[in-house]
């Protein structure tokens, strides 16, 4: 407006509509009026994206900050010696566990008695120290009968109290005498750091074990739950794509168009959309119930997930196809191709890249699922260990990622907490994996036309 | 073709599948249900894989009722062998199982679990509860000044002038929960005759269940929140909320002392020791309900269930008591029972 009236030999004309500046260099109205908005436009772009980022930040940030502790772990290092008539009087009880941690703790109170502590060190003291040991000794000296009546080296957990200590969870002002732990105890530990026998370490065993009690969060484990997600998604992988492409080849190159087809299309598309938890609900009254497939087993996980997933690979398969330029099929076609062959050997390999992105995403989908596992028994106290063979991977029980995140989440030692957070880190390390996997592949594939 | 080779790769997937599905014999344990049990029964259940020569049970969550339709769904190696459950099991349940083919039915009683309210650590103190202050507090009806009125209360002093100036704030169990029916029966009821409401609500004309009923109603305006979640989700709601009470369990209260201040109620601090004397009010027994049928079939069944309730494992210094379970008096009946197989009748 201000031109306008500077200038009025070049304002507007009596319609209204704007006169064209002379020079081609000094842009008019409209085209700054345009250019503007271009360039507001940029900068809502770039906010979003940084505001995406900023919460990307903040969430990994949290992660890292929290599931840290998850991979380190208190433990007590001591060379002890268990005699063969002490072996023998642990196997006759029904707890032997808790006989083998009785003659841990006498013997590491004996030996620190003896080593002249400044502090003074009682037996329940001890044992509130040391976390749940019976379990690990026991298997060590079943398994190595030959090493009874002489001293061995164990590294054994710390209570998870203690553990709250060494990474600052638990401090001396906030923390409250409770039997878990007292003040005093504080006093121990800081004296058994000092001897190094209590020391922070890496801890691979949550990176390999297995879920443990929920009075013992120093041996519980992601492995055996990574085993199982990895199981599901081998089941869910070689279900879902094959599956998922014949079907989209099928609907996309064969059909022909109808109600019937139609009809089919509609239901994928709905069927996308189908909340989780129904799918679970499925597979218990299918899988379980009618075809009477073993209950917590990764299979049927793996089963209902691929149910979930289909319609995700068959719909973005499906668009993939779509893409490939009608230019190759008839080139394919005019050079006398039959159109199974100018389908396997020209579209779907040209498709190749966007459908493997689809595949992608679902199985990311049905990794982080926990609904439809609640149901087909794969949430709780599942994952107990590795299964041995690969038979057994499918069908003995077995808990998955994010069913073991869930569980520890709700446990009343904040210790399980940690390892909750802990354990996202770990999905999350999983899932950055198929993608890359998933990426090279993707690379491997890609052709041009 | 590699098409051809996926193909027949999927053939051979699901036919695996079915074969297995066949052929499979299930060697553990089967456990499903409270989720209240489920700490107690990981414990047991990890302690029963080191110690003896059976696979470690699995153990399911879910709820009590939720638990209790699935082991009534029939007999067979497809349906699970034992129901943990924070609360009886019912008539209904019994007769449904019976429909069903599950005649016999071991109830196994491992302990009380105590019930106890709790605030914020750093919060003002609630150290002078009853149930009536309670009811009070969360009733849909109460007396006020002799007359039945929709809860009119914003504030705890107003109705007891030893509790704090502070507004009502409860986060208490869903219907879902097992806890809820003991806070209902323990606190609502309780505080329901005490405050003198139901027999107000008789005398206004209504009949003895219905006022029973009306009893245990809670207000619905936003000052009582059902939690449907764990415990958990009641501790982050109270660490948001410096005046919110909330409804735990002592296992979960005494593990997370230091966030958490008790309230007492009808002033006795709930511990192992005060409810196991029974001075404590609110606790309940915990059960679990075991398959007969299934004892010889399912390896190692029985020894569960008797490792369970064993002196070690469930007495008054186990692992149990060690965690909050309140040992149960009567242990010694139960291990007869269970060792005899008793069902019930």
């Amino acid at each position: 407006m201000t031109d306008a009236t500077q200038s009025p030999e070049t304002g507007p004309a009596q319609t209204g509509a704007p006169v064209k500046s002379k020079s081609l260099y000094a842009l008019d109205n409209l085209t700054r009026k345009r250019n503007a908005a271009e360039k507001r436009f940029k900068f809502y772009g770039l906010g979003a994206v940084l505001v995406g980022l900023f919460f990307l930040v903040v969430l990994a940030t949290a992660i890292i900050s929290e599931g840290i502790p998850a991979f380190t772990r208190t433990i007590v290092e001591v060379e002890f010696t268990l005699t063969q008539d002490q072996y023998d009087t642990a196997e006759k009880e029904l707890f032997k566990t808790k006989a083998y941690e009785q003659f841990f703790i006498g013997a590491l109170q004996k030996q620190l008695e003896e080593s002249g502590m400044s502090v003074p060190v009682d037996a329940a003291a001890i044992e509130r120290i040391v976390g749940k040991t019976g379990g690990t000794i026991r298997e060590y000296f079943k398994a190595n009968p030959g090493a009874l009546g002489a001293p061995a080296e164990f590294e054994l957990a710390a209570s998870s109290r203690v553990d709250g200590y060494m990474n600052g969870r638990v401090t001396r002002v906030e923390m409250t005498d409770s039997r878990f732990l007292q003040a005093s105890d504080l006093d121990i530990v800081d004296s058994l750091v000092e001897a190094g026998i209590i020391k922070t370490v890496f801890n691979w065993n949550f990176i390999t074990g297995a879920d443990s009690g929920v009075d013992n969060p120093g041996g519980a484990g992601i492995g055996a739950s990574v085993v199982g997600s990895f199981f599901m998604m081998l089941v869910v992988l070689f279900l879902s794509l094959p599956i998922g492409v014949a079907a989209s080849i099928y609907l996309e190159e064969f059909a022909p168009q109808n109600r019937f087809t139609d009809l089919i299309e509609v239901n994928i598309s709905n069927l996308a959309a189908v909340p989780s938890i129904v799918f679970g609900i499925l597979g218990l009254a299918v899988f379980i119930q009618f075809m009477h497939l073993p209950q917590s087993a990764p299979l049927v996980g793996g089963l209902v997930l691929t149910l979930m997933t289909l319609p995700t690979i068959i719909i973005s398969t499906r668009a993939s196809l779509k893409a490939v330029p009608p230019s190759i099929r008839d080139a394919a076609l005019g050079v006398g191709a039959s159109k199974m062959q100018s389908i396997f050997h020209h579209v779907l390999p040209l498709a190749m890249p966007g459908i493997l992105t689809g595949t992608i995403i679902g199985l990311a989908q049905a990794l982080g699922e926990t609904a439809p596992l609640l149901l087909i028994g794969m949430v709780g106290f599942v994952a107990r260990g590795y299964p041995d063979g690969v038979i057994a991977g499918f069908i003995d029980p077995n808990s998955a990622m994010p069913a073991q995140i869930y569980t520890w989440a709700a446990r009343a030692d904040y210790a399980f907490y940690e390892k909750a957070w802990g354990g996202i880190i770990v999905l999350l390390v999983f899932l950055l994996t198929m993608n890359i996997l998933a990426v090279i592949l993707r690379r491997r594939f890609e052709r041009r036309w | 073709m590699k098409f051809t080779t996926l193909v027949s790769a999927t053939a051979l997937a699901v036919a695996s599948t079915a074969f297995v599905g066949a052929a499979q014999a299930r060697d553990q344990v089967q456990v499903a249900g409270s989720s209240t049990v489920l700490p107690y029964a990981s414990i047991v259940a990890e302690a029963f894989g080191e110690n003896t020569d059976f696979p470690t049970p699995v153990v399911e969550s879910g709820g009590s009722s939720a638990g209790l339709k699935r082991f009534c769904e029939g007999v067979g190696e497809n349906t699970i062998d034992i129901a943990n459950a924070s609360r009886k099991i019912r008539e209904k349940e019994i007769k449904a199982c019976a429909e069903a083919g599950v005649k016999d039915i071991i109830e196994v009683r491992i302990g009380y679990d105590g019930i106890v309210f709790a605030s914020q650590k750093t919060g003002p103190a609630f150290n002078a509860f009853q149930p009536a202050d309670i009811f009070n507090a969360l009733g849909a009806k109460v007396l006020k000044d002799g007359e039945l009125v929709d809860n009119p209360y914003n504030n705890w002093a107003e109705f007891n002038a030893d509790l704090p100036d502070v507004g009502i704030a409860a986060f208490i169990p869903g219907t879902k929960h097992g806890t809820r029916e003991v806070f209902e029966e323990k606190v609502l009821a309780v505080g329901c005759e005490a405050t003198g409401t139901l027999q107000a609500m008789i005398d206004s004309g209504m009949s003895e269940d219905d006022a029973e009923d009306a009893c245990i109603d809670v207000r619905a305006d936003g000052k009582s929140t059902d939690i449907d979640g764990d415990y958990t989700e009641t501790l982050a709601r109270i660490e948001s909320n410096p005046n919110g009470i909330g409804v735990f369990g002592l296992a979960f209260y005494e593990n997370n002392t230091d966030k958490l201040k008790v309230a007492t109620m009808g002033d006795v601090a709930p511990s192992t020791e005060t409810i196991s004397s029974g001075e404590y009010p609110v606790s309940r027994p915990l059960f679990f309900y075991v398959k007969k049928a299934h004892i010889g079939v399912i390896p190692g069944l029985k020894e569960y269930a008797q490792f369970f309730i064993a002196d070690e494992i469930a007495g008054p210094s186990s692992p149990l008591a060690q965690y909050g379970l309140v040992a149960d008096p009567e242990l010694a009946a139960t291990q007869a029972a269970v060792a005899a197989e008793e069902t019930m009748k």
